[in-house]
């Protein structure tokens, strides 16, 4: 498969903490939420991935593995991965559009009372981790 | 050959030259297929671990076994299935690199010439090259392929990226992985080059001190390490974590954790660590024996391999 024929081209960071096939899982599903993959298309083979970006196939074969069992690509024995219809979205854009509503009043607010960006991004972060503490109680 | 039957079990395993330990109680199983990351400072024992795993040095304790049996069995046929590379990577430095080949040709049964020729032009050296006349990169180049030229099941390369530019590490690896790819092969090799590794291996051992600090999954070593930045001072809730290193400073604290389950304090922060930092964080808490706090003490000791993902 000559490089310009695929749909997508991976990159890797090899410094940061995300394991690798997850740097190739996320960059498939943002590809295809933005529309740059679509149904039909096929993933680069494992072996073009290699050439690529010099990873190992391993590592590609779990990505693709993953990706799979979300549903976002589909295995076909001898002709390769190929990506399905997309996902239905999990909001409505008329839902989405209302709680942008909500989260700009609460922003206003937040600058009201003298939060910078830093320490909105900490309470955000704090709030999230507040959930997940409770999630854990219930399902220890 | 089956593929349930790891290509490396060690148990126990130590080398003792006169009166130093070069490698101690080492124990870890590497399954087939696997490319595999040895990491650890000078002096760690990792040459010693693969000149053992490579039949060419006898253990003084335990058991090792490579892809089913002991590498001191050494007929044509075990010979065969696995390729050692020295760090001095030797070559006939009077020979031309198609002599080399030729050498490979007449001592090895499974040798694959056309792969030898069609990595040297990849690699774009030639076969009328006189070995002493090549750059150390282009030595470890001409190694590399020749160990892969004899299509082996395991292939034990000590430090084969050392000195090289990145350029020349890419091609290297390039054609490493695509073996991999091909034939399954297991690879364990030997770095310094921490951050290169984290794209190539998917399994790690860290070496320090002539002992396996760590041995498993490269996604089960980042997802079972986690940063946690936090106020000084206090302690955050851990449940089982082992705390590998932590540093603290006037209002803060930072500390790397190695948990199975989810940390959720709300007061610390959870990062993912890199592969980097992790490797570092074991071989600091060696360098300085830093002082465990009495309130993970008990809780030190070995981390169940099946770890569940940390959320942050």
């Amino acid at each position: 498969m000559d490089i310009r024929d695929a749909m997508i081209h991976f990159r890797l960071d090899g410094r940061s903490g995300v394991p690798p096939y997850r740097q190739l899982v996320d960059q498939v599903r943002q590809a295809v939420s933005l529309g740059l993959l679509q149904p039909g298309d096929q993933l680069p083979p494992v072996r073009e991935v290699v050439r690529q970006i010099t990873i190992n196939p391993n590592t590609v074969h779990r990505a693709y593995r993953d990706l799979e069992s979300q549903g976002i690509v589909e295995g076909r024995t001898g002709s390769g991965t190929f990506v399905l219809a997309l996902p239905a979205p999990t909001t409505t854009p008329q839902r989405q559009s209302e709680l942008h509503q909500d989260f700009m009043t609460w922003l206003k607010a937040a600058r009201a009372a003298g939060m910078d960006d830093e320490a909105i991004v900490a309470l955000v972060g704090f709030a999230m981790r507040s959930e997940n503490v409770s999630n854990q109680s219930v399902t220890p | 050959m089956s593929s349930l039957i790891p290509a490396v079990e060690t148990n126990g395993l130590g080398k003792k030259y006169r009166r130093i330990w070069a490698l101690q109680d080492c124990s870890f199983s590497l399954p087939q297929g696997r490319v595999a990351a040895l990491v650890g400072p000078n002096g760690a024992g990792k040459s010693t671990l693969l000149r053992l795993l490579a039949g060419v040095s006898v253990p003084t304790t335990g058991t090792l076994s490579v892809l089913g049996r002991s590498p001191r069995i050494q007929t044509v046929d075990a010979l065969s299935r696995t390729a050692y590379l020295d760090q001095d990577r030797p070559l006939y430095k009077d020979f031309r690199v198609g002599e080399m080949l030729r050498f490979g040709r007449e001592l090895n049964p499974r040798w694959d010439d056309a792969r030898a020729r069609r990595h040297l032009d990849e690699l774009r050296i030639s076969l009328s090259s006189r070995i002493e006349k090549l750059s150390g990169g282009q030595r470890a180049q001409v190694a590399v392929a020749l160990c892969l030229a004899k299509r082996p099941e395991l292939l034990l390369l000590d430090e084969p990226v050392a000195a090289l530019d990145p350029l020349a590490r890419d091609e290297l690896m390039h054609i490493l992985l695509e073996s991999v790819t091909d034939d399954a092969t297991t690879v364990l090799l030997s770095s310094h080059a921490v951050s290169d590794l984290a794209t190539v291996c998917d399994y790690v051992i860290i070496l320090s001190s002539s002992r396996v600090r760590f041995a498993g999954e490269l996604d089960d070593v980042l997802a079972s390490h986690r940063l946690l930045v936090g106020p000084a001072n206090t302690v955050p809730t851990l449940d089982d974590a082992v705390v590998i290193s932590s540093v603290i400073t006037g209002r803060q604290t930072t500390m790397l954790v190695r948990s199975d389950r989810l940390i959720v304090d709300p007061a610390w922060k959870v990062i993912e660590p890199t592969l980097e930092e992790i490797v570092l964080a074991y071989l600091r808490e060696d360098a300085f024996s830093r002082p465990v706090p009495d309130e993970f003490r008990s809780r030190r000791g070995r981390g169940s391999r099946n770890s569940v993902r940390i959320v942050q």
